[in-house]
């Protein structure tokens, strides 16, 4: 089985497109989307039809949740008054352009997603099996809290997104909990791509190809995340005509975060140029 | 999940996850003798020791059963005790560890050493500074003659071996002041040379030196079970984490001077439920996951 994982899109529509694209072309199977369709960018209804045509399927994130509950703003609560004052307006945004109907499906949408194939018991969740909005920051996740995690939810791979930088880490018992990355804004790199994740099972994942990640122990799993370019620069214009904020046009333009930069551990932290 | 009471208004809050563990790692010896402290550390207060390496040893492979996700050192002044960099090396091996330091103490070669752990280790070593605001004549009456510049050069020090403290304040102020105030800082640290400055802001505790200083709580400063109801027990430390002191398992880092705040002196045996009857659990149930870093803060679910 091979299947392709999208974290926060963000309102990312061109990436969201690309995305799914790319995976089609790579004759995935399935494709699932681990929350927060909504934030940062333009034209929030535009991802709902892509999601349904292609038949993503979804569970919901924090601000989905707010949205989806009509609620008055991300509940991200930053000290730093900008912070906020960005997020407001991202949030209000947001809210004011995603239609009612839309708004009820995200309110809807599971928390969490189990599944199996070939063997291998997936546990899909935004932040946590136990809280939408619990940041599993690379550099603040010790391996054993994530043993423990998989042995408490009975699962052999536990994938999150929230955070916005992909990463796994290889558990007790050839087991793995995976990062998808997200496909809204770029990963503080530097680089303006965007990444999603394709985890192949069974016989699939005999077949790696050369820029497969990192192979399993467990036999039969093959975790590969995707780069994705798409048309960053179209998306900064329509970002400017719809009046979001500057420094977040400035990110989808250069790949470095310019605001909430404080729930960054760090060694995250370090890492990026802000 | 309703609280489980002890008596009609007494909420006990039950551990529901071990994700952090604390070390009072220097006890309650400091070099400094802050008049706010709520635990009244000063050179000369004995009542809890240093933790030796073996202790955090032991506590640390215990941990791990237990899926503990992050490890904090207090005091007190952590790097008074002589083992601190060595503790530091050891819990990097486990998970991400975090020191809460008055920054008035560092050497360089302890940086130094630091340094290198911190590059090799894939976990996080954070740094938290504490600061009681962005002038001396704000923080200096309450930390002690000098206190500002000793800190703000221990700021540069870390910035320089390349860590990103965080500069922690408790509010001496009124909330109402906390923009102005953080503005004011984060200008302040860039003066420094300290580009990308972070800050968090305490809440005071009523309690220990503080309660001389002020007023300490009063009667009615406690939490119900009333109020508990529909309330995210999440944002309360002693919902997801215990501290390890030289006399035992204790429920949180605030209250380690109550007798009652004593669990047990293994992680078992500290795994308890918690009456929330002291005046400080009011000022964490106000304001939420006081003691944790901002990666780790859960904003509260609904």
């Amino acid at each position: 089985m091979q299947l392709a994982f999208f974290g926060g899109i963000y309102n990312n529509y061109l990436a969201l497109e690309a995305a799914i694209r790319d995976a089609q072309r790579r004759r995935t199977e399935e494709m699932f989307c681990l929350g927060d369709l909504g934030a940062f960018g333009p034209h929030p209804d535009r991802v709902f039809d892509l999601v349904r045509t292609a038949n993503v399927m979804c569970i919901q994130g924090n601000y989905d949740h707010s949205i989806g509950n009509d609620l008055q703003d991300c509940r991200c609560g930053y000290t730093d008054q900008r912070d906020n004052h960005f997020a407001q307006i991202s949030y209000d945004y947001t809210y004011q352009n995603t239609s009612p109907d839309n708004r009820v499906w995200m309110r809807d949408l599971p928390k969490n997603l189990r599944f199996e194939y070939d063997g291998v018991r997936f546990l899909l969740s935004h932040g946590t099996p136990r809280q939408t909005n619990e940041f599993l920051w690379e550099s603040t996740t010790s391996t054993h809290f994530l043993d423990k995690l998989a042995d408490d939810y009975q699962s052999d791979l536990i994938l999150g997104t929230h955070t916005g930088i992909h990463w796994q880490r290889a558990l007790q018992h050839g087991r793995r909990f995976v990062n998808v990355g997200v496909l809204g804004r770029p990963e503080n790199d530097g680089n303006t791509n965007v990444w999603y994740t394709i985890i192949r099972t069974g016989n699939d994942a005999q077949q790696k190809t050369e820029t497969s990640f990192v192979g399993s122990t467990l036999a039969n799993v093959d975790v590969e995340f995707v780069p994705v370019n798409y048309d960053h620069e179209r998306l900064a214009r329509e970002m400017l005509k719809e009046k979001l904020p500057d420094e977040f046009i400035k990110t989808i333009l250069t790949g470095w975060w310019t605001t909430c930069l404080e729930v960054l551990p760090a060694k995250e932290r370090q890492r990026g140029k802000y | 999940m309703s609280p489980m009471t002890i008596s009609q208004d007494v909420p006990m809050v039950e551990l529901s996850a071990l994700d952090e563990l604390w070390f009072q790692v220097a006890g309650t010896r400091c070099n400094l003798e802050c008049t706010h402290c709520f635990i009244s550390c000063s050179p000369h207060n004995d009542k809890f020791g240093f933790l030796s390496i073996e202790t955090v040893e032991r506590m640390l492979e215990e941990s791990v059963e237990w899926g503990v996700r992050e490890y904090y050192f207090t005091g007190g002044e952590p790097f008074l005790n002589p083992n601190m960099v060595m503790i530091l090396q050891r819990t990097l091996k486990y998970g991400p560890a975090t020191v809460l330091t008055n920054g008035t103490v560092l050497k360089t070669e302890w940086l130094t050493r630091l340094r290198s752990v911190d590059e090799s280790s894939l976990y996080s070593l954070e740094f938290r500074v504490s600061i009681d605001g962005p002038t001396p004549e704000m923080n200096n009456p309450i930390r002690g003659p000098q206190t500002f510049q000793r800190a703000m050069q221990g700021i540069e020090r870390l910035v320089q071996f390349g860590f990103l403290p965080i500069v922690t304040m408790t509010r001496i102020w009124d909330e109402s002041e906390d923009d102005v105030i953080l503005t004011q800082f984060r200008q302040v640290l860039l003066d420094y040379g300290y580009s990308r400055p972070r800050l968090k802001i305490l809440p005071r505790l009523k309690i220990g030196a503080e309660a001389r200083r002020t007023e300490g709580y009063g009667r009615h400063d406690r939490v119900t079970s009333k109020m508990m109801e529909g309330y995210d027990q999440s944002q309360l430390i002693c919902n997801h984490s215990r501290t390890v002191t030289d006399q035992g398992i204790s429920v949180c880092p605030i209250l380690i001077d109550s007798p009652d705040a004593r669990l047990g002196n293994t992680l078992k045996e500290a795994a308890t439920s918690f009456p929330l009857r002291h005046g400080a659990c009011f000022t964490c149930y106000q304001y939420g996951a006081i003691c944790t870093n901002p990666s780790a803060k859960r904003v509260e679910s609904s």
